[in-house]
């Protein structure tokens, strides 16, 4: 394994993300992974690679690595501008990146969350069974530095897929689905219809653990504390300030607020590309008895 | 939880009301306490050694409920459960770990002023049981253990402590923690222990993993 890029301009965060850590959440480790799945696993295919190999995960401000050998790359998620030795590339589509040349992916134009895949993945020493950065608790390598170089498997046995892969354009009003449950019943009795009703925003303070919201508070039928319970993907907490926070990738492995519903994990890529002041509605399903 | 507050606990019996769903793949176990808890994460553990359950991603254990993440199909997994008779007083069945503690944390005074009795008697209180860790949270590998008597409960710090040293054994409520990493933290500090608390490259990496059963020994000063 030798080292393929190093990083010129890290941009405001950049991270290595694959598919996350699992099966590890009892001893209190969060999954990571890439936000926007959907956006890596189109990169990775783009360039040949198994849909859940490591790559990069920049954030508004894009990123610029030196390659240090030929690569074959591709960016996906929020459209930015791609440019090798300063000379316009394609976004979405295979890039040939010539040893010694840099590949800069601009600032995203729409959205929040640009991926990176080389052909080969990034090759990164696995923690527990993955290559993801989990910025809650540390584990993982660290943001991306200037400097900073990274290995370069090898180049996988199928070619780039050349055509363009149909991506969904970032939302201009983020709409969530929200299945209620599991502690529902700790919120005044109109609070799904509230809910359902109210118009949020992303809140600016939002990062890879949780979507915050801006918007009308949700009342609690119950003022006790919660025992710490576990929590999934897509939990939408609700803490003493009645915003509701939707858990992302990095979340916390148990939490204790009431948790009013879950949004399914398949309306979290949408959520990973919503810039902060995005409206945001919950359209509240109805809700699920424990079959069998 | 084990000893004499374990003893005369009948098994466990999951009612379908205790059953909560969560999102599409993933059901909430509401139980009467940490020691049913751990009553239900061995028996679920020991089902899924045996091959007897449906798929399940995660298995969270908490203080009162057990999470059940990364099920496809929670229909078949919630008819499992609802044979779940699981023993409290055969729970604690994990491995022993010995954690050799020096005990002189910056809160030992104050908890034993909070106990009525003198350091020397604190730190006895705190080797007597066999602890058992009931769950994980805060921080990789961060267990909560359980098996001191409920009286010597103890408050969190009015003020957290912006870092608190790898190795810190620590008291919160009814709970017993050994911090595994540098990290901020509110618990009351008794001793600590020169025993690495995680390490990734090791299975589990987290030396106090759910239903570990786990006894201090105090060290006479010096490194643990």
């Amino acid at each position: 394994m030798t080292d393929g890029l190093v990083v010129v301009r890290p941009g405001p965060l950049s991270t290595v993300q694959d598919l996350g850590r699992h099966g590890v959440a009892h001893l209190g480790v969060p999954r990571a992974g890439a936000l926007d799945g959907p956006a890596l696993r189109a990169a990775n295919r783009l360039v040949g690679n198994e849909p859940g190999t490591a790559a990069v995960e920049a954030t508004l401000g894009g990123i610029a690595l030196r390659a240090l050998r030929p690569l074959v790359v591709a960016v996906t998620g929020a459209p930015s501008p791609v440019r090798v030795d300063g000379r316009p590339a394609a976004w979405g589509a295979p890039v040939a990146v010539p040893s010694g040349a840099v590949l800069d992916v601009g600032a995203a134009t729409a959205g929040v969350r640009s991926y990176l895949a080389v052909a080969g993945g990034l090759a990164v020493p696995p923690v527990l069974g993955s290559r993801s950065a989990d910025l809650l608790s540390g584990l993982g390598p660290a943001p991306l530095a200037a400097g900073d170089r990274l290995p370069v498997g090898p180049r996988p046995p199928y070619g780039p897929v050349p055509e363009l892969v149909p991506l969904p354009a970032p939302p201009a009003q983020l709409v969530l689905r929200l299945r209620p449950g599991p502690r529902a019943d700790w919120f005044a009795p109109d609070a799904a219809a509230r809910l359902a009703r109210a118009s949020y925003r992303v809140a600016p303070a939002s990062n890879r653990i949780a979507l915050r919201t801006e918007g009308p508070p949700l009342a609690r039928a119950r003022q006790d504390e919660l025992p710490s319970e576990g929590m999934v993907l897509g939990a939408v907490q609700v803490p003493p300030d009645g915003l509701p926070v939707v858990f992302l990738a990095d979340h916390p492995t148990t939490g204790g607020y009431p948790v009013i519903g879950v949004v399914p994990p398949a309306d979290l890529a949408a959520a990973a590309q919503a810039r902060p002041g995005t409206p945001v509605r919950f359209l509240v399903l109805p809700s699920r008895p424990v079959a069998g | 939880m084990t000893g004499p507050e374990a003893a005369g606990v009948g098994p466990v019996a999951v009612r379908p009301g205790d059953v909560r769903p969560v999102g599409e793949h993933a059901l909430l176990v509401e139980l009467a306490g940490t020691t049913e808890v751990t009553a239900l994460h061995g028996w679920l553990l020991a089902r899924r050694e045996a091959g007897e359950l449906p798929p399940i991603g995660e298995i969270v254990p908490a203080a009162r409920t057990v999470l059940l993440d990364g099920v496809p199909d929670t229909g078949a997994l919630a008819r499992v459960l609802r044979t779940a008779r699981p023993d409290p007083a055969a729970a604690a069945s994990g491995p022993l770990v010995e954690v050799p503690t020096v005990y002189d944390g910056a809160d030992l005074p104050e908890v034993a002023r909070l106990w009525g009795v003198s350091p020397e008697a604190a730190v006895r209180i705190h080797t007597e049981p066999e602890y058992v860790v009931a769950f994980c949270g805060f921080a990789p590998g961060f267990g909560y253990l359980t098996g001191l008597p409920e009286r010597y409960g103890v408050p969190r710090r009015a003020t957290p402590r912006g870092s608190v040293p790898a190795g810190s054994v620590a008291l919160a409520g009814p709970y017993t923690g050994v911090y595994p990493h540098p990290s901020p933290g509110g618990w009351q500090l008794l001793g600590r222990t020169g025993l690495p608390l995680w390490d990734a490259a090791r299975t589990p990496p987290a030396l106090l993993a759910p239903g570990t059963r786990v006894r201090f020994t105090p060290l006479r000063g010096g490194t643990a």
